[in-house]
C-alpha cells in the first residue's frame, strides 16, 4: 500500500482533505509535523493548503524555513514524489523546489470557484494517468495564485514540457494560464487548484481523481 | 480597597440603580475596579437587560436538544453519534467603525463559542446589511467587512457556506454584521464551561492581552451612534474598542483546544469574548458553583502598566480559559506548546465562602499573586446571572396605522414590469465566492442557493450518511410594518428555505437586531418580534436553541428597520447525491407548488415586498402565516428533494423557493442559471408577479402528471406555469425578457454598483 506523508505545518487547513482524498484512493496518509526531519517511512509526500505559519510576510516565506523542507528537499532530489496543493505550491516555489512564484491574483480579491483545466503534459508525477488536452473541472481557493516567473525560465518551462496544467479560462492573471508546473524530472508538482476538493459527484466533480491516482499509481521509494 | 469616586459608575456605563444594586450585594461601597467589572458585566450586551424578561417566552425544549440558550452554543443531537452546535452573534458596532477587523474578529469570537462546546466548527454563514451603495461610505464597508471575512475565514479554515446581503438605507449608518457557526463532535464528547473542582486550575490559553477591545461591550455594543452620520462621526473616539484578530493565533488554539478535549485534559472550556477575563472567570465559577482566585501578574501581558481593570476587561482576540486538573498541567503546557500556543496558570478554584445564612457564594478574587492583595472581591454570580432585568416601557410607533394604511398592494401598476424585474435580480457572487466555501470536503450545496447543504462528517467525528442544511433569513421590511407576523413568516421562510435541500428543520437561533431599547416603540418591537417568533416556532415545533441581542442599532436618534434575523439548522437523513438546484432542463414542466393566493384579505399582498420597496413605499400589510397549509407544502417538498438525496431517482429536476422579490424573481433567477427559458400563461393579477410570502415552490419535472398525483395525494396544490424551452422569460402580457440580459443583469448587479465612482 502506498503511504503518504501530509506535511503539516502550525496554519495549515487542507491536511485532513487531502488525507481524505488519498485515503479514498486506496493509500495510507500519515501526517508529518513540520518539525520531523524523516521521511524514509514514505512513498510520496504531499504539502497540502492552507495557511503556512500565518502566511506572514508572504505564502510560503516562512514555511520554507520550517526544518522538514529540508528533508522535503532530500526526499525530492533522490526522486520521491512530491505535490504541493495551493499553499503547497506556494512553499515549493518559495523553497526553490520549483520554478517561479505565486503572486496576488489581478483582482485583488480572494477566489474560490470552479475552474475548468486543460492536461498539457502527462510527463509528471500528478497527470501521467491523464490525457494530453483532457479538460478537468476542479476549483481554485487563494489569494496569491497568480503565476509569475521571467521569460527566460518562461521559454524552459515550455521547452522541457513543465507546464503540467493550464487554465481553460484564466481566472487570476496567471502568467500563461498557468496553474501547476513540475520540476525537470516530473517528480516534484505544483498547483493552485485542489484536486482533492474533486473527488466525487456529490461535491460537485470527480475529475480530481485521475490526478491523484497518478500520484499514488508508481510508487517512487526515496531510499 | 479604596471606594470609587462619586460618578465613576457613569463613566462606565452604570445608572444610578445599578451603582446602589452593586452596593446592596456587596454590602458595602465597591472600589474602582469591582465597579469597573460590573460595568462590563452589566452591559446591555453581556447581561441581556432589557431583553431577558421576553426571551423567556421561546420555547426551546425538544427530545433531540441537547444544550439549549445560556451555553456558549446550543447542540442538537444529529444522529448517529455526532452532536451538532450552532451558535449566532452579532458584530454590528466595530464594524460600523472598523469594517475589515469587526468583521474578523466577529468571524473568530463565534468559532470560539463552538469549539468551546468540544465542536469542531465546520460551518460559517455572514448575514449582512449595509446602506444603499449609491453612498460611497456604504462600498468602503462592505469591501471591508468581506474582505474581513474572507481574510480571516479562509485562514483560519473553516467554510463560509453562505449568508444575506441586504442593502436599505436604514442601516446607512449601522451596518449588521451577524455571523452564524455550526459545528460537530461525537456526541459523548460535549464539554460545558463550568469550572468545578475545588483545586483545579484555570489557564488562560491563546493570545497575549492587550488594551485592545476594552468596553467593547459597554462602549460600543451597548450604545448607539450619536451624530447625524452614526458612525463616522465617531470614528476616532470608539475605534481604540474594537479588537484585532489574528487567524493564525485562532487556527493553532482551535487545534490545540481540540487536542485537549480529544485527549480528557480539560474539566470545563470557555472562550474570552466580550467582557474578556471578568467574564469568562465569573462565568465558569459561578456555574460551578465554586470560588475563583485570579492572579493578575500571571497574565501575559503586550504591553507595559496595564491597570488591573484593563488586564481584567480586555477584549484581546485568541483566548481561552481551560479549567483542568492540577495534575494535567504537565501534559498540558506540553500539547500546547506543540501548537506554540501559549498557556498559564492565571487561577485557583477554591471553595465557595459562606454567607451569612450559610448559604455558598463562589467569590471571584482578583490579586495580585495568589496569595498577594486582594484587588477585587465579588460573588461571580452576581456578575455572571445578577444584572437588574428590565421590563421597559413598549408602545407602537404612533404613525404605524398610518403607514399600514398606506398599502402599495391597490396601486395602480406603471412603469414597466420587465424594468422592475430587472431591477430585483441580484447574484451575490462578488461577496461568496471571496470566501472559501469548501474546506473538509462537505458542501454538496454552497453559497448562492435558498439554504446550505453539508455532508456531516469532519475530522474526528464517527461516519454518517447524513447531512446538515443551514439557512439564514430576515425580512426587516415585513418586521417594520409588523413585528410579530414578519418575524413568524421569517421564520417560514428559513423552513421553505431548508426544504428546498431536503432537510427537514431541527431548531433556531436567533440574533435581534434592534434599535435603542429605551424607545418604547423599540422596545415593542422587540416583544412583539420575540412573540412572532415563539408563535411559528410552536407551529412549526421548532425548539430555540440559543441566540444574541444587539440593541442601540441607531445613529442620530434614528433606530434601524426592525431585523431579526432567523437562522436555522436542519438534517437529512441520507445524503448520497445532490438535491437538484434551480437548473430545469428543455422541456420540462415547470409549477407553482403550494397554495397560490395568501391567507387573509389580499391574495397577492405587496406590503413590505422588495418591489414596493424599491419603489419607495414602504407602507402596507404583511401576509397572514398560516401554519397548517404551509407545513404540508414544506413537508411535501422536504420529502421530495430527500429521497433525491438518498440517491432515489426522481422526475423532479429544480427546486427553488418563492421568496424576495416573488414569483417573477423566482422564475428569473432559475432562468439565468440554466439558460432555459420558459413561457408562463397571464397571471392573475400583477401582484402575483412580486407578492412575497413563504410557502411556495417553483419546481420543475420531467413527469408531470405523476408529480402532480404525488402532490394531490398529499394535499398540496400545484399550479402549471408553463414549459420550460427557448431564450426568453415571458410572463402573460408582463414580462418578456431574454434569458441573456437577465444572466447578465443578475450577474453585474453587485459588482457595477461597487464600481461607480461617485
Amino acid at each position: 500500500m502506498t503511504r503518504i506523508g501530509v506535511v503539516v505545518f502550525p496554519g495549515s487547513n487542507c491536511e485532513y482533505d487531502a488525507a481524505a482524498a488519498v485515503s479514498q484512493l486506496g493509500a495510507t496518509a500519515e501526517f508529518v509535523w513540520h518539525s520531523a526531519t524523516d521521511l524514509s517511512d514514505f512513498d510520496g509526500i504531499i504539502l497540502p493548503g492552507g495557511f503556512a505559519h500565518g502566511d506572514y510576510l508572504r505564502p510560503g516565506a516562512l514555511a520554507r524555513f520550517s526544518p522538514v523542507m529540508e528533508v522535503v528537499a532530500r526526499f525530492a532530489e533522490q526522486g520521491g514524489a512530491v505535490l504541493g496543493i495551493c499553499n503547497g505550491f506556494q512553499v515549493l516555489t518559495e523553497a526553490g523546489l520549483l520554478p517561479g512564484a505565486l503572486q496576488k491574483n489581478r483582482g485583488l480579491t480572494f477566489l474560490c470557484q470552479p475552474t475548468t483545466l486543460i492536461v498539457e503534459s502527462t510527463k509528471s508525477v500528478l497527470t501521467r494517468l491523464a490525457t494530453r488536452g483532457q479538460e478537468l473541472r476542479i476549483p481554485i481557493n487563494h489569494f496569491s495564485g497568480a503565476y509569475t516567473c521571467d521569460d527566460a525560465t518562461y521559454a524552459a518551462l515550455e521547452a522541457n514540457d513543465q507546464i503540467v496544467l493550464r487554465y481553460k479560462e484564466n481566472p487570476n492573471g496567471s502568467r500563461g494560464d498557468i496553474a501547476g508546473v513540475a520540476n525537470m524530472a516530473g517528480n516534484v508538482v505544483g498547483l493552485m487548484p485542489h484536486p482533492e476538493r474533486a473527488m466525487s459527484t456529490l461535491l460537485g466533480s470527480a475529475d480530481g481523481r485521475v490526478l491523484l491516482e497518478s500520484f499514488l499509481s508508481v510508487p517512487v521509494s526515496a531510499g | 480597597m479604596s471606594s470609587a469616586p462619586e460618578s465613576l459608575h457613569r463613566a462606565l456605563g452604570l445608572t444610578d440603580s445599578e451603582f446602589d444594586d452593586i452596593r446592596e450585594v456587596l454590602g458595602r461601597e465597591p472600589n474602582p475596579l469591582e465597579l469597573a467589572l460590573y460595568g462590563v458585566m452589566w452591559s446591555e450586551h453581556c447581561s441581556y437587560k432589557s431583553s431577558r424578561i421576553h426571551l423567556r417566552r421561546l420555547p426551546t425544549e425538544a427530545p433531540h436538544v441537547l444544550v439549549g440558550p445560556g451555553e456558549n452554543a446550543g447542540v442538537i443531537d444529529a444522529g448517529d453519534g455526532i452532536a451538532v452546535a450552532i451558535r449566532i452573534e452579532s458584530h454590528n458596532h466595530p464594524s460600523a467603525i472598523e469594517p475589515y477587523q469587526g468583521a474578523a474578529t466577529g468571524v473568530g469570537g463565534i468559532l470560539r463559542d463552538v469549539f468551546t462546546m468540544g465542536a469542531r466548527p465546520l460551518a460559517v454563514m455572514d448575514p449582512l446589511f449595509f446602506g444603499e451603495l449609491t453612498d460611497a461610505r456604504q462600498r468602503w464597508l462592505v469591501e471591508g467587512v468581506v474582505s474581513g471575512i474572507s481574510g480571516y475565514g479562509n485562514s483560519v479554515g473553516v467554510p463560509t457556506i453562505g449568508g444575506e446581503l441586504t442593502f436599505d438605507a436604514c442601516y446607512a449608518s449601522n451596518p449588521l454584521v451577524n455571523v452564524l457557526c455550526a459545528g460537530a463532535l461525537p456526541t459523548e464528547r460535549l464539554v460545558l464551561g463550568v469550572a468545578s473542582g475545588v483545586g483545579n486550575l484555570a489557564v488562560l490559553l491563546g493570545s497575549s492581552t492587550g488594551r485592545d477591545g476594552i468596553g467593547g461591550v459597554s462602549v460600543l455594543a451597548s450604545a448607539g451612534f450619536a451624530g447625524d452620520d452614526g458612525a463616522a462621526s465617531l470614528d476616532d473616539a470608539k475605534r481604540p474598542s474594537v479588537q484585532v484578530g489574528d487567524p493564525y493565533e485562532e487556527k493553532r488554539l482551535i487545534e490545540a483546544c481540540l487536542e485537549l478535549l480529544d485527549r480528557g485534559l480539560v474539566v470545563g472550556i470557555q472562550d474570552l469574548g466580550g467582557a474578556g477575563l471578568v467574564c469568562a472567570t465569573s462565568e465558569t465559577a459561578a456555574r460551578g458553583g465554586v470560588g475563583m482566585d485570579v492572579d493578575i501578574t500571571a497574565v501575559p501581558l503586550r504591553e507595559a502598566g496595564m491597570q488591573p481593570y484593563e488586564i481584567m476587561t480586555s477584549e484581546s482576540q485568541e483566548r481561552m480559559l481551560a479549567i483542568i486538573a492540577p495534575e494535567s498541567w504537565p501534559a498540558v503546557a506540553q500539547l500546547c506548546a506543540k501548537w506554540e500556543v501559549r498557556a498559564n496558570v492565571v487561577g485557583h478554584v477554591v471553595e465557595p465562602d459562606l454567607d451569612s445564612d450559610g448559604n455558598p457564594v463562589g467569590m471571584l478574587r482578583v490579586r495580585r499573586g495568589f496569595d498577594g492583595e486582594v484587588l477585587a472581591e465579588v460573588p461571580a454570580a452576581s456578575l455572571a446571572d445578577e444584572a437588574p432585568l428590565y421590563d421597559r416601557p413598549r408602545r407602537p410607533p404612533d404613525d404605524l396605522d398610518e403607514i399600514r394604511a398606506d398599502d402599495p398592494t391597490d396601486d395602480e401598476p406603471i412603469g414597466s414590469p420587465n424594468d422592475d424585474l430587472l431591477r430585483l435580480l441580484i447574484d451575490p457572487a462578488w461577496v461568496y465566492r471571496q470566501f472559501d466555501s469548501q474546506l473538509f470536503l462537505n458542501t454538496v450545496v454552497g453559497p448562492g442557493r435558498d439554504a446550505a447543504l453539508l455532508r456531516l462528517a469532519g475530522p474526528g467525528l464517527p461516519f454518517s450518511e447524513r447531512g446538515f442544511a443551514l439557512s439564514t433569513d430576515s425580512n426587516p421590511r415585513w418586521c417594520a410594518l409588523d413585528p410579530r407576523a414578519g418575524t413568524a413568516l421569517t421564520v417560514a421562510e428559513s423552513v421553505a428555505n431548508l426544504a428546498c435541500v431536503g432537510a427537514t428543520a431541527k431548531a433556531v437561533v436567533n440574533c435581534l437586531n434592534f434599535g435603542n431599547p429605551e424607545h418604547p416603540e423599540v422596545m415593542w418591537q422587540l416583544s412583539e418580534a420575540i412573540d412572532g417568533m415563539a408563535e411559528a416556532c410552536r407551529g412549526l415545533d421548532l425548539p430555540v436553541i440559543g441566540g444574541n441581542v444587539s440593541l442601540y442599532n441607531e445613529s442620530g436618534g434614528k433606530d434601524i428597520d426592525p431585523t431579526p434575523v432567523v437562522g436555522l439548522l436542519g438534517v437529512v437523513e441520507s445524503l448520497v447525491a445532490p438535491p437538484p438546484g434551480w437548473a430545469w432542463h428543455d422541456g420540462d414542466t415547470v409549477m407553482l407548488v403550494g397554495t397560490r393566493h395568501a391567507a387573509g384579505d389580499q391574495p397577492f399582498p405587496l406590503g413590505g415586498t422588495k418591489w414596493a420597496t424599491q419603489r419607495g413605499r414602504r407602507g402596507g400589510h404583511v401576509p397572514v402565516f398560516e401554519p397548517k397549509s404551509f407545513r404540508t407544502t414544506a413537508g411535501f417538498v422536504a420529502r421530495e428533494i430527500s429521497t433525491i438525496c438518498a440517491g432515489a431517482t426522481s422526475d423532479v429536476t429544480a427546486v427553488h423557493d418563492v421568496g424576495g422579490g416573488g414569483l417573477a424573481t423566482a422564475l428569473a433567477e432559475m432562468a439565468a442559471t440554466t439558460g432555459v427559458g420558459v413561457e408562463v400563461g397571464e397571471l392573475q393579477a400583477h401582484g402575483e408577479l412580486f407578492a412575497e410570502f413563504p410557502g411556495r415552490f417553483v419546481m420543475a419535472t420531467s413527469d408531470p402528471e405523476s408529480f402532480m398525483s404525488r402532490a394531490a395525494q398529499a394535499g398540496v396544490p400545484v399550479v402549471l406555469l408553463g414549459i420550460a424551452g427557448g431564450l426568453s422569460l415571458r410572463i402573460g402580457s408582463s414580462i418578456d425578457l431574454s434569458v441573456d440580459d437577465i444572466a447578465v443583469r443578475r450577474r453585474d448587479a453587485l459588482s457595477e454598483a461597487l464600481a461607480s465612482l461617485d
